[in-house]
C-alpha cells in the first residue's frame, strides 16, 4: 500500500470520524465559551472529568444515554465553578482555567481511586455499539466510513448544526455573541451579561465533558490515567484555527483527525523507519502550525479575557 | 453582589490572604477525607507527620521542594510580565535532557567547572525552548498559553524517542533510561543519609537572585511594568518585545535548571518519569506565593510537604494519594479569591 492509497480506504475515513468526535465536542464547547468572552482553560480537566464520570455512571449500573447526560451535568457544574471565578469575581481567566483543570483532573483520579481502590487492570463497561444507519450504510466505502459509527459521533455532527443555528439564527445566540464582543452595549440593551456568560460557560463545559465521555464510553470502554493527553489543549488551538466559527471548527477537527488517522496507518507501512514518537507528535506540532497560519487574521472576540463589572468603564 | 475597589490594602491583609486561603482549601478538602471514612484531624495529622514529622520526612520534603522552587520562580517571573508560560514541564525536561547529553560522558571537566557548566547549559536550553512561544507571541500574536502547553507534549515525546534510541543506556537492561551523569557532574549531597543535594542551595540562591532582579534592577522594573500595563510601558519607552524575550529566557532558564538538578542531583540519570509534574506544580507554587520570588520558597516547601505527606498518609489510611493534587488545586483557586478580596470589597445589596 502506498502513502496516498490509505486515503482511499474506508477504514481511514471511519477512523477520521471517530478520532474527530471528541475534538468536535471539545472545540464547540470552547467556542461557545470564548464567543461569550470567556477563555476556558479548564477544558483539559473537564474532559477528564467527563471521561471519568460518564464511565463511572455506567460502571455503577446506569445506562449509556443517561451516562452521557450525567457527564454533561458534571461538566456544567465545573463550568459554573469556572464562571464564578472568571465571570462573577472577574479573576484572570488564564489562571483560573488552569486551576480548574488541576482541580477537575485530580478530582477525577481521586474519585476513581476511591470508588475502585483495588483496580489494577482497568475495569470495562459495555460501551456504545456501532449503529449502522439503515440503507445509507450499505453504500460501498462511503457507507462504512460515514454511516457505521457510534451514536455519539452522529450526535457530534448534530451538535455542530445546533450550535451554528443557535449562535447565528436565534436571538439568544446573538446575545451570546454580543456579550463576547461588546458587553457594555449588550447591557444597555437590557441583556444580563454575567448571567449569559455563566450560561454559555456552563453549556460549553457540558459539551467538553461529553467529548471526554466519548473516549471512555464509545472509543474505548475503560478509564485510564492521563487519557485526555492534551486533546483539550488541541481544541483550544482549533478554536483559534476556526476563527470562532462552528462550521470551520468541524472542518478543523476533521482535518486534524484525518492527519492523525493517516499517520497511524503510515507508521505501519513496510519500509517506514521514522520513529513512532515523531508520528505521535503530529497533532501537537500541527496545532502550533495551525495557530501560526491563522495568526495574521485571527479576529478574537473583542471582549475575550476582559472581565465585566457592572458600572465600571473599561 | 457587587465588587468595590479598596482604596488601599493593609499589609496584614496581604500577608494573611494566602494563609487564610490555605486553611479554606484544607477545610474544603476535609470533605473528601470524610468521604473516605477517616477522621479528618487524624488524616491531616498523618499528612503533617509524613511531611515534617521525622528527619527522613523533612529531608524528603526539602528534596521534593528543590525543583518546585525553581519551576515556581519560572512561573512567577513569567506571570509578572503576563507571559503565560504553562510550559515549565517541557523546559524542565529539555534542561534535564541537555544535562544528560553533555554530562553522561560527552564532556569531562573538574567538578567545580562541570556543575556550573551543566547548570548553565540546562538553563540555556530551557530558555531557548520558551523563546519559541515568546517570539511567536511578539511577532504574530500567537497565544503562548496553548503553544507552551503543546510544547510540553512534544518535548516529552522527543525525550521518549531519545531514551529508546540514541541516549539509551546499553547497560540499563532494556529500561528506557539514559547512562548516568558522570561523577564530576553529580550535585553533591548536603545532608548525610538523605537525598538532599546541592540543588536545594542553588534553588534558594536563585530565589534571592530573582527577587533582587525584580526588586532592584531596571530589568525587574520593566518586567513588572510590561505585566501591569504593556501599552503604558511601551508609551514610556520600554521595549515591550525585548522585555518579553528577556522574561522568557529567565523563566525558561529557571525551569531548565530545575531539570538539571533532578537529573544530576536527585536521580543521577534521565527517565521519562523524572518529573511527576514539577512544571505544572510550579504554577501552583507561584500562585500561592502571590508571584513573590521569596515567598516562592515558603510556598514550594508547603506544597512539597503536601505531596510527600499525602504519599505517606495514603500508605497508612484509606485516602488515595491524589488528595495531594486536589489540595494543591484548591489552594490555587482559593488563593486567587483571597487576593482579590484584598483588593476589592464585596458589597451585597
Amino acid at each position: 500500500m502506498d502513502i496516498l492509497e490509505i486515503l482511499l480506504t474506508a477504514g481511514f475515513w471511519a477512523a477520521t470520524l471517530r478520532i474527530a468526535t471528541p475534538l468536535i465536542f471539545g472545540t464547540l464547547g470552547e467556542l461557545i465559551c470564548e464567543r461569550a468572552g470567556v477563555l476556558n482553560l479548564g477544558i483539559e480537566g473537564i474532559m477528564t472529568m467527563g471521561a471519568m464520570s460518564g464511565w463511572m455512571w455506567v460502571y455503577m449500573g446506569g445506562d449509556l444515554v443517561t451516562g452521557v447526560l450525567f457527564a454533561a451535568f458534571v461538566g456544567a457544574l465545573f463550568g459554573l465553578l469556572h464562571s464564578i471565578f472568571a465571570v462573577h469575581l472577574g479573576l484572570s481567566q488564564h489562571v483560573t482555567g488552569i486551576g480548574i483543570t488541576m482541580l477537575a483532573s485530580s478530582l477525577s483520579y481521586f474519585v476513581f481511586r476511591m470508588l475502585l481502590p483495588n483496580a489494577t487492570t482497568p475495569p470495562k463497561i459495555d460501551a456504545f455499539d456501532i449503529l449502522p444507519v439503515p440503507i445509507l450504510s450499505e453504500i460501498p466505502v462511503l457507507g462504512v466510513a460515514l454511516f457505521m459509527q457510534t451514536p455519539m459521533t452522529y450526535a457530534a455532527f448534530a451538535v455542530v448544526l445546533i450550535v451554528w443555528y443557535g449562535l447565528y439564527r436565534t436571538p439568544l445566540g446573538l446575545a451570546v455573541r454580543m456579550v463576547g464582543e461588546n458587553p457594555l452595549a449588550a447591557e444597555a440593551q437590557g441583556i444580563n451579561v454575567l448571567g449569559l456568560r455563566t450560561g454559555a460557560v456552563m453549556a460549553g463545559s457540558a459539551l467538553m465533558s461529553v467529548g471526554g465521555a466519548f473516549l471512555t464510553m464509545s472509543a474505548f470502554d475503560a478509564f485510564f490515567f492521563g487519557m485526555i493527553n492534551g486533546r483539550g489543549w488541541i481544541c483550544v488551538a482549533l478554536v483559534i484555527f476556526a476563527s470562532w466559527r462552528p462550521g470551520k471548527a468541524l472542518f478543523g477537527a476533521l482535518l486534524f483527525a484525518g492527519i492523525d488517522a493517516w499517520q497511524v496507518r503510515v507508521q505501519q507501512l513496510p519500509g517506514v523507519t521514522i520513529p513512532y514518537q515523531f508520528f505521535l507528535m503530529a497533532p501537537y506540532v500541527l496545532s502550533i502550525l495551525a495557530m501560526i497560519v491563522v495568526s495574521r487574521k485571527a479576529l478574537y472576540p473583542k471582549a475575550l479575557l476582559v472581565p465585566f463589572r457592572r458600572g465600571e468603564r473599561t | 453582589m457587587r465588587l468595590e475597589p479598596r482604596q488601599s490594602t493593609p499589609l496584614w491583609m496581604t500577608l494573611a490572604a494566602p494563609l487564610v486561603a490555605i486553611v479554606a482549601a484544607l477545610v474544603v478538602c476535609a470533605a473528601l477525607v470524610i468521604w473516605a471514612g477517616e477522621p479528618v484531624l487524624h488524616a491531616y495529622g498523618l499528612l503533617f507527620k509524613g511531611a515534617a514529622g521525622s528527619r527522613f520526612a523533612l529531608t524528603e520534603t526539602l528534596t521534593r521542594a528543590t525543583p518546585m522552587i525553581l519551576t515556581g520562580l519560572a512561573a512567577a517571573i513569567a506571570f509578572r510580565a503576563k507571559l503565560w508560560n504553562i510550559g515549565g514541564e517541557g523546559q524542565f525536561y529539555v534542561g534535564a535532557l541537555t544535562a544528560t547529553w553533555l554530562g553522561s560522558g560527552m564532556v569531562t571537566l573538574p567538578p567545580w567547572l562541570m556543575i556550573p557548566f551543566l547548570l548553565l547549559a540546562g538553563a540555556l536550553a530551557g530558555g531557548v525552548l520558551l523563546l519559541v512561544p515568546a517570539i511567536l507571541k511578539n511577532r504574530l500574536k500567537v497565544d503562548e498559553v496553548v503553544t507552551t502547553l503543546l510544547l510540553n507534549f512534544i518535548v516529552l515525546l522527543i525525550v521518549n524517542y531519545l531514551l529508546e534510541g540514541p541516549l539509551k543506556d546499553p547497560m540499563s537492561m532494556g529500561w528506557p533510561q539514559s547512562a548516568p551523569i558522570i561523577d564530576e557532574g553529580v550535585l553533591p549531597g548536603i545532608v548525610a543519609r538523605s537525598r538532599l543535594h546541592l540543588g536545594f542551595v542553588i534553588a534558594l540562591a536563585a530565589a534571592v537572585v530573582t527577587w533582587a532582579i525584580m526588586r532592584f534592577t531596571v530589568w525587574g522594573y520593566e518586567i513588572r511594568a510590561v505585566g501591569f500595563n504593556a501599552a503604558a510601558a511601551a508609551f514610556s519607552g520600554i521595549g515591550v518585545n525585548r522585555t518579553i524575550i528577556l522574561t522568557a529566557l529567565l523563566s525558561g532558564g529557571l525551569a531548565g535548571i530545575a531539570g538539571v538538578g533532578e537529573v544530576a542531583g536527585t536521580k543521577g540519570y534521565l527517565t521519562l518519569d523524572l518529573s511527576p509534574g514539577f512544571g505544572y506544580a510550579g504554577i501552583a507554587v507561584a500562585m500561592l506565593a502571590t508571584l513573590h520570588p521569596l515567598a516562592v520558597i515558603a510556598s514550594a516547601l508547603f506544597l512539597a510537604g503536601i505531596y510527600v505527606g499525602a504519599d505517606s498518609m495514603s500508605r497508612a489510611i484509606n485516602v488515595p494519594t491524589y488528595i495531594a493534587d486536589v489540595i494543591v488545586a484548591s489552594c490555587v483557586l482559593s488563593v486567587l479569591v483571597s487576593i482579590m478580596l484584598t483588593r476589592f470589597r464585596l458589597r451585597w445589596k
